[in-house]
């Protein structure tokens, strides 16, 4: 599948605000557009509504390393039932605010995704309905997937 | 969330307990919840309000192993997370790597993986529709589905030698070529594979009991299930013809003559009747994959990725060399983030995979489908009974080893 079709969306989105892209790379035949933080959910809405990217396939975060800045990475990998095309956005944030806006409510299914990342990585979704860990238990300590969590935890884990 | 107030029936109740709200917490030992999943259920009498999935029992952080594992070991610890379609896990791992490598696989490489997959996918819809009957009480077809997972099994065993745990796929192609007699034996498995679909549908879908447990429950109509991000299945029987192996394909899949079924009840009753059909699907593509089965390589020509044969290793020295050196310090794979999606046998199975150069990922996240589907339960039990929530959780075909990772 050519990268083409994916260049068009990324200058109509441009066409709309040319604030909301910041970057744009193409790799492997996939697109990544990264979004300033405070617009992903215009950009989202607008690719929802106005592009066909009905499907929210993904959402997962990342960790460049405890001594990068901007730090965290949260990749939206977006898909269209109509047109059967991908593209990823990616906002980046920094380890002393790590707040991203939720996309719950323009899909249900960021619910989960994001309590994940939000477990995993610490990164706060803003106006989430239900935001708390998912996969570890509630009073577990950290966030495991951070690049400066050891393998193993800490102490020999044990929930009493 | 709505707050039911009046009794379910309408009637006066003499007791007023009997009128309240109760929680309940099914599982996470409970037989019907396929695993370690607990529900905590908002009743009144029998009727559900509200559904909160309780999951995590299974968590053994894989996501972080990854990073601490050479990609050629990542292979086996995806075969532990969709264990009944570990095949799956293992395409979409190798075809992530793949593509940051920007491998060619060989032609037969290709039709074997898709021989493998289909069979797979026979094998993970048979331990669907024994479990889903055994839930709502049908407990013979347990025996015959799993009559002739066991028979795919064999063949999967008899070409990588695990039953369950296959690491078939490897970075490059496969771990090595099919065994002699494979084909003899998986064209007797095809050749009886039919007489047992229809057993199924004499057992089970023309059974009015089945179909009066399955009917207009569970229902989530197109644009919530896009909304719930549902794939596969799921998302079939709510009228969306979403198949990647059609629209993202892979593998040589836009070669293969199949149909997508569709239906467009939204019930448990439309899911179950797209997975029937779709093991006459995927009977359809193993047959084709069988006929394309012609000699050649199964490993890709890339020395420094692809472990050599053995019997080079004895002879040549740069084979000893690479093979060392794979196995002692790993392969690089180049920089860059890829997105792999695949049609696993629940639905889209994508693997984000994160390389900054070097022998052992940066990130690896998979996107198993049981996660994003059984999100979606609240929405689809509400209003049902409690007897309703086990079909439910039947039809979405979940497995937790991959929703907890």
């Amino acid at each position: 599948m050519g990268t083409e079709k994916l260049h068009e969306f990324v200058e109509k989105l441009k066409g709309e605000n040319a604030g909301w892209i910041g970057d744009v790379k193409e790799a492997f035949g996939e697109v990544t557009i990264t979004v300033p933080r405070e617009s992903i959910t215009e950009v989202c809405t607008s690719l929802r509504d106005n592009h066909g990217f009905d499907l929210l396939a993904d959402l997962c975060g990342a960790d460049r390393g405890p001594e990068e800045d901007p730090r965290f990475e949260v990749n939206y990998h977006l898909f269209s039932t109509i047109h059967y095309n991908r593209l990823r956005l990616k906002v980046v944030l920094s380890e002393d605010d790590p707040h991203a806006a939720s996309v719950e409510p323009l899909w249900k299914t960021a619910n989960w995704h994001e309590r994940e990342t939000y477990d995993l990585f610490g990164v706060i979704f803003d106006g989430h309905p239900d935001l708390r860990r998912i996969l570890l238990p509630s009073e577990f300590d950290g966030h495991a997937l951070r690049k400066d969590y050891p393998l193993r935890g800490y102490e020999p884990y044990s929930l009493s | 969330m709505s707050v039911i107030t009046e009794n379910v029936t309408g009637q006066e109740v003499l007791d007023p307990s009997l009128d309240s709200q109760m929680t309940l917490s099914m599982g996470p030992q409970h037989p019907s919840t396929h695993g370690v999943l607990r529900l905590d259920l908002r009743l009144d009498g029998e009727l559900v309000i509200h559904t909160i999935p309780d999951i995590g029992y299974l968590h053994t952080g894989m996501e972080k192993l990854f990073e601490y594992k050479k990609y050629q070991q990542g292979i086996v610890i995806t075969d532990r997370m969709d264990y009944l379609n570990p095949l799956g896990n293992n395409l979409a791992y190798v075809m992530a790597a793949e593509k940051l490598l920007d491998l060619e696989i060989p032609e037969r490489a290709q039709v074997i993986r898709v021989l493998m997959c289909e069979l797979q996918r026979i094998a993970s819809h048979m331990v669907w529709l024994g479990t889903h009957a055994l839930d709502i009480g049908a407990m013979s077809v347990f025996f015959y589905c799993f009559r002739q997972r066991e028979k795919i099994l064999n063949l999967i065993e008899s070409a990588s030698g695990g039953r369950m745990t296959p690491s078939y796929f490897r970075i490059g192609g496969l771990m090595m070529d099919l065994p002699a007699g494979f084909d003899r034996k998986c064209k007797q498995f095809m050749d009886d594979f039919p007489e047992a679909l229809n057993t199924f549908d004499t057992l089970v879908t023309g059974n009015t009991l089945w179909q009066s447990r399955t009917r207009d429950i569970g229902i989530i109509e197109k644009d919530d299930a896009i909304s719930w991000g549902l794939t596969g299945p799921c998302l079939r029987g709510s009228g969306v013809g979403l198949d990647l192996r059609r629209h993202n394909p892979y593998c040589g899949y836009e070669t293969y003559d199949f149909e997508i079924p569709v239906e467009t009840d939204c019930d448990v009753w439309a899911r179950f009747k797209v997975r029937m059909r779709e093991l006459y699907e995927s009977h359809k593509i193993v047959r084709q994959a069988m006929e394309r089965l012609k000699p050649g390589p199964v490993k890709a020509d890339a020395p420094k990725v692809v472990l050599p044969d053995r019997d080079d290793m004895r002879k040549h020295m740069d084979s000893l060399i690479h093979h060392f050196l794979i196995v002692a310090e790993g392969f690089n794979i180049p920089a860059g983030e890829v997105y792999m999606p695949i049609e696993a046998s629940k639905g889209e199975l994508g693997v984000y995979m994160k390389s900054n150069g070097g022998p052992k990922p940066d990130r690896v996240h998979f996107r198993g489908p049981s996660f994003v589907n059984l999100s979606a339960l609240p929405v689809m039990s509400e209003g049902e009974m409690v007897a309703d929530v086990v079909a439910i959780i039947g039809s979405l075909d979940i497995v937790l080893g991959e929703i907890d990772r």
